[in-house]
């Protein structure tokens, strides 16, 4: 076990940016350039603890001693180190998109935006690294608390009605069953700490434990499962940029990975084999995913469409846990990467199709692939990912997933992911075959490429081309995966 | 002179409080930094005397070096101690707010009004330190008295409200008096000290329950515990604004630490706790403080009256950890009155920077504000996030500490209420912030008042608080963070110590 201060200075990093950001208002270039330093900083501080997890250590910093046997503490291991590599990274390439998006629609507020984004990466971060429960809960309602603004950017009619049901979504769940959950956890335990073997065992009565469990399961509503999912379809109404890395990589994985961390580091794989927890939790994500694919068919808008998806998705990372099979497990947290990188892509075409031409509407794409072909083979290979065909990431992760189905002894889950692949396939293909081979709907996109500025169509190409890569070369995700899962396998 | 701080906390205020109203009469301009300096001294001595405690236990000090029982005793041990401190800054950073309310509000009456804010500090004060049952009284209507004057001071239904303050008030103020001229036939002594060891023979005498039930009824119409809180919403949201800052943090919770003392310091709590039916009624009524107060605030249309309703429902959190009849409870009353003086502080004095800048404060008035007063907004979102509960915020720590007592008492409708009350408070203040953030405000000057066009003139957007009141404000802010980050250390070292071993 290690110490040092580095892992507070990467939850930090983004924070402390925030001041500048909001000196330099008046001077966009340099307020964006404070964003560019500071996401530059972050990802080389949490890439620079890669090498100590890699080694099979974990990092350690105590804050302060708020509440015995929950201090406000970080820790850095190979499931946070995932997490917070993917998040950190794909903020870099997020930046660089919102500048082309919001000066592209010359939004309003700039400096707000920037900010609260800036605040939302520190608790993103802040979770990814938690030592606790209580730290995770703190970060959590933070970014609750910070992402509002961003999904209300607009302040209008709209936007006030998707705030309010973000907000009750997101803290009611969060405040009426999870915070229970948490106290009455340590009420039994006195301790809130993640331990690979879980904490709970043997402290609860079977029927306490799966109570508390779907409190936990439900109360992290951010993680989408269906009934508390449709904040996100609303929270749609944010400006594009924050879609793509808030609500497809950040705060919905930050809801996936709290369930990780509660069905590993609170209950322990064995204790919820012991109770067939695990299935429980796999069918009630199996549900999810079957139903977001199916709701996604019917959707026209496309972010509406993608946000579906997200649903769906995050529920594969769920049903990988559950699953509390080694292979199932590893399948599930690298998804938590693999999706990222997929989907951060498709939501950065839709917004450099809305930024170029002004559609929100598959039925107004028609025939778009003449003049954003760039913009369409990116989300061409997005959709791959998703879907999880090779050559794509998005492979790697679903072939561990139904290895883990396997594994775990369950065909009829295996079954599910497969029929919910060809559902996802049902509802990507079609866009790209519309963008290509049908003539388009206006006469203008016939006259050849304009794909609208650069910021805003290049950084769906770069991840595009970062789920390639990842087909070929998964690391570090797939090792970090393997080493975290290992660990609770006592390996 | 550090032996003389229990002494120096009440005299202070109260010759600063003399001078003060003398320059009203000579020299206006000398009366804020006369007040300004006895709050001043008695913080600082406040401050001297909780160092000292922690560092060497609780002190007893003679007034006058007469011996108790027959002379005034003050005993300070860490829970009043703290109680005084908390009491002594945040009077002390309220009077820096108010300076330039008063100005604009009450220019002909400087005088009249810092003579009486100081002595009604200097009776809080008094309350807190002092360990003797009348001499509490004394200081109650030393503070009460000042209390409906400032008050009455509001323009509007201020005075009417404050007359209705004054009749329940002096309800409240006549049954504690009533019950300790009880324990005085009963003992013949006043000292609190002293009562405790003349009554232990005496448990099971219903002369002594009587005066028990009758003293708590007092104290409870006077923290406002509902069902007798009718006369607190029309009196702190009418009041003027540095008023309502002053009293709304500190009355309620002053007397929420009399209850506390009078339940483990007069009496035992072995006593208190006999009837378990009693401490479930109780606590039964603080649940319906919680869902009250909650219900109240929702039908508000005016920030400082919602904000009083909420103030209602807080109470109900104190005086229900209190009563839940374990030290989990008490631990979770004593650190959310401590909790709650501060963050009720922020949220009133944020109250009073916009009523500084609009003249009003009813929710049509809070158009806009995001944009105009972004400060006094982040302040008052930083005290929103400890009402609902939200860490590192002081107010999760409190609530923390309540809930797992409510789970060991078993008693569920007391979790249930404060996680209702949480969701509520969750609507409460994300409504007051998006009519402050959603909708544009309409015509700047509409109000036309006359604080409108001061130093930021300059500036269309931004019209911020003068710097006099956003300094406190963030003060206030920036404590409740570190509030919550000090929970380890206040739970372990200053209040744990003073939880009588009777709690399970």
């Amino acid at each position: 076990m290690l110490h040092s201060i580095t892992p507070l200075l990467a939850v930090l990093a983004s924070l402390a940016a925030v001041p500048f950001i909001i000196l330099l208002k008046g001077r966009p270039n340099a307020r964006e350039a404070v964003t560019f330093i500071a996401a530059g900083i972050k990802l080389i501080l949490v890439a620079s603890l890669l090498p100590a997890v890699l080694a099979g250590g974990e990092v350690e910093f105590t804050l302060a001693k708020v509440l015995p046997g929950a201090p406000l503490a970080l820790r850095v291991d190979a499931f946070g180190l995932l997490f917070a590599l993917v998040s950190s990274s794909l903020w870099i390439v997020t930046s660089a998109y919102s500048i082309g998006y919001m000066r592209g629609l010359d939004e309003h507020s700039q400096t707000r935006y920037f900010c609260f984004f800036a605040v939302a990466l520190s608790a993103t971060i802040g979770v990814a690294f938690s030592a606790n429960l209580f730290t995770m809960y703190l970060f959590y309602e933070m970014l609750s608390l910070a992402t509002y603004p961003l999904v209300t950017h607009h302040q209008d009619a709209e936007a006030r009605s998707s705030g309010r049901k973000y907000l009750f979504y997101i803290m009611g769940a969060s405040i009426a069953l999870a915070l229970p959950a948490m106290i009455i956890t340590y009420q039994q335990t006195g301790t809130l700490a993640f331990s690979p073997t879980g904490i709970l065992a043997g402290k609860v009565s079977p029927v306490m434990a799966g109570v508390l469990l779907f409190m936990f399961v439900f109360g992290f509503a951010k993680a989408g499962i269906i009934p508390v999912h449709s904040w996100l379809p609303a929270a749609m109404v944010a400006p594009t940029p924050v879609s793509a890395l808030l609500h497809a990589v950040a705060v919905v994985k930050v809801g996936v990975f709290s369930i990780l961390r509660i069905i590993t580091g609170i209950y322990g794989v064995d204790l919820l084999k012991g109770l067939d927890l695990g299935m429980a939790v796999a069918w009630v994500a199996a549900f999810t995913i079957i139903v977001a694919s199916l709701i996604a068919l019917s959707q026209d808008g496309l972010k509406r469409r993608l946000a579906f998806s997200t649903i769906g998705q995050l529920s594969y990372i769920v049903l990988g846990l559950a699953l509390l099979s080694p292979k199932g497990m590893t399948g599930g947290a690298l998804h938590i990467a693999m999706h990222a990188f997929g989907k951060i892509t498709l939501f950065m075409c839709a917004g450099a199709i809305f930024v170029a031409t002004g559609k929100k509407n598959i039925s107004q794409m028609t025939g778009i692939g003449k003049r954003m072909p760039w913009t369409m083979a990116a989300f061409l290979v997005g959709s791959l990912s998703v879907i999880g065909l090779p050559p794509t990431g998005g492979f790697i992760s679903k072939w561990y997933l139904a290895l883990g189905c396997l594994q775990a002894g369950s065909v009829a889950l295996l079954v599910v992911l497969l029929v919910s692949s060809l559902l996802n396939a049902a509802y990507f293909l079609p866009i790209v075959y519309r963008a290509y081979f049908k003539p388009p709907v206006e006469a203008a996109w016939a006259e050849g490429r304009n794909e609208g500025p650069a910021a805003a169509w290049v950084p769906p190409l770069v991840t595009a081309a970062c789920s390639l890569v990842l087909f070929f070369y998964p690391q570090p995700f797939l090792r970090l995966a393997q080493m975290a899962v290992a660990q609770l396998f006592g390996g | 002179m550090s032996e003389q701080y229990p002494a120096l906390i009440v005299i202070t205020p109260l010759l600063a409080a003399l001078l003060v109203s003398a320059a009203g009469w000579l020299r206006p301009r000398l009366c804020f930094p006369l007040a300004l300096a006895g709050l001043g001294a008695a913080a600082a001595a406040a401050t001297g005397l909780l160092v000292q405690v922690l560092a060497t236990g609780p002190v007893t000090y003679r007034l006058g070096g007469w011996e108790p029982p027959w002379g005034i005793a003050y005993y300070v041990d860490n829970l009043n101690a703290v109680v005084a401190a908390l009491v002594a800054w945040v009077a002390l950073f309220n009077l820096v707010a108010s300076y330039r309310a008063v100005m604009t509000d009450y220019p002909e009456k400087i005088g009249p009004y810092y003579t009486l804010y100081v002595l009604a500090v200097t009776g809080m004060l008094g309350m807190v330190v002092t360990g003797d049952a009348f001499n509490l009284y004394v200081l109650l209507e030393i503070t009460s008295l000042t209390g409906y004057a400032l008050i009455g001071l509001g323009g509007g239904r201020a005075p009417l409200a404050s007359l209705n303050y004054l009749f329940l008030g002096t309800i409240g103020a006549s049954f504690y008096l009533l019950g300790v001229g009880y324990l005085y036939i009963v003992t013949g002594s006043l000292n609190m000290a002293d009562l405790a060891k003349l009554l232990t023979p005496l448990y099971g005498s219903l002369a002594l329950l009587a005066a028990f039930a009758i003293t708590l009824v007092g104290l409870w119409m006077k923290m406002a515990f509902f069902p007798l809180h009718a006369w607190l919403p029309n009196a702190y949201g009418f009041a003027p604004a540095p008023t309502a800052s002053l009293l709304a943090p500190l009355m309620t919770k002053v007397m929420v630490y009399v209850m506390i003392r009078i339940m483990i310091s007069v009496f035992t709590v072995e006593f208190v706790l006999q009837e378990v039916l009693v401490g479930q009624l109780v606590v039964w009524l603080a649940v319906a403080a919680m869902v009250a107060g909650a219900l109240f605030a929702l039908g508000q249309r005016d920030l400082k009256r919602m904000l009083a309703y909420i103030v209602v429902a807080e109470v109900g959190y104190m005086v229900g950890g209190a009563w839940l009849g374990n030290r989990l409870g008490m631990t979770g009353a004593v650190l959310h009155l401590i909790n709650d003086a501060v963050m009720t502080f922020c949220v009133f004095l944020a109250a009073g920077c916009i009523y500084q800048k609009t003249r009003g404060t009813s929710f049509e008035d809070l158009r806009g504000l995001f944009k105009k007063m972004p400060w006094t907004m982040a302040a008052l979102a930083a005290g929103a996030m400890a009402i609902i509960g939200v860490p590192p915020t002081g107010g999760f720590f409190s609530k923390w500490y309540l809930i797992r007592g409510g789970l060991e008492a078993g008693h569920w409708g007391f979790v249930g209420a404060l996680l209702f009350s949480s969701l509520i408070n969750v609507v409460l203040f994300f409504r007051v912030f998006e009519i402050a953030f959603f909708e544009p405000s309409g015509g700047d000057d509409s109000h036309g008042g006359h604080g409108g066009h001061e130093e930021h003139g300059g500036a269309v957007a931004l019209a911020e608080a003068p710097l006099s009141m956003l300094l406190p404000l963030m003060a206030a802010a920036l404590g409740l963070i570190a509030l919550g980050l000090a929970t380890g250390p206040l739970v372990q070292k200053l209040i744990l110590p003073i939880i009588p071993a009777g709690l399970g």
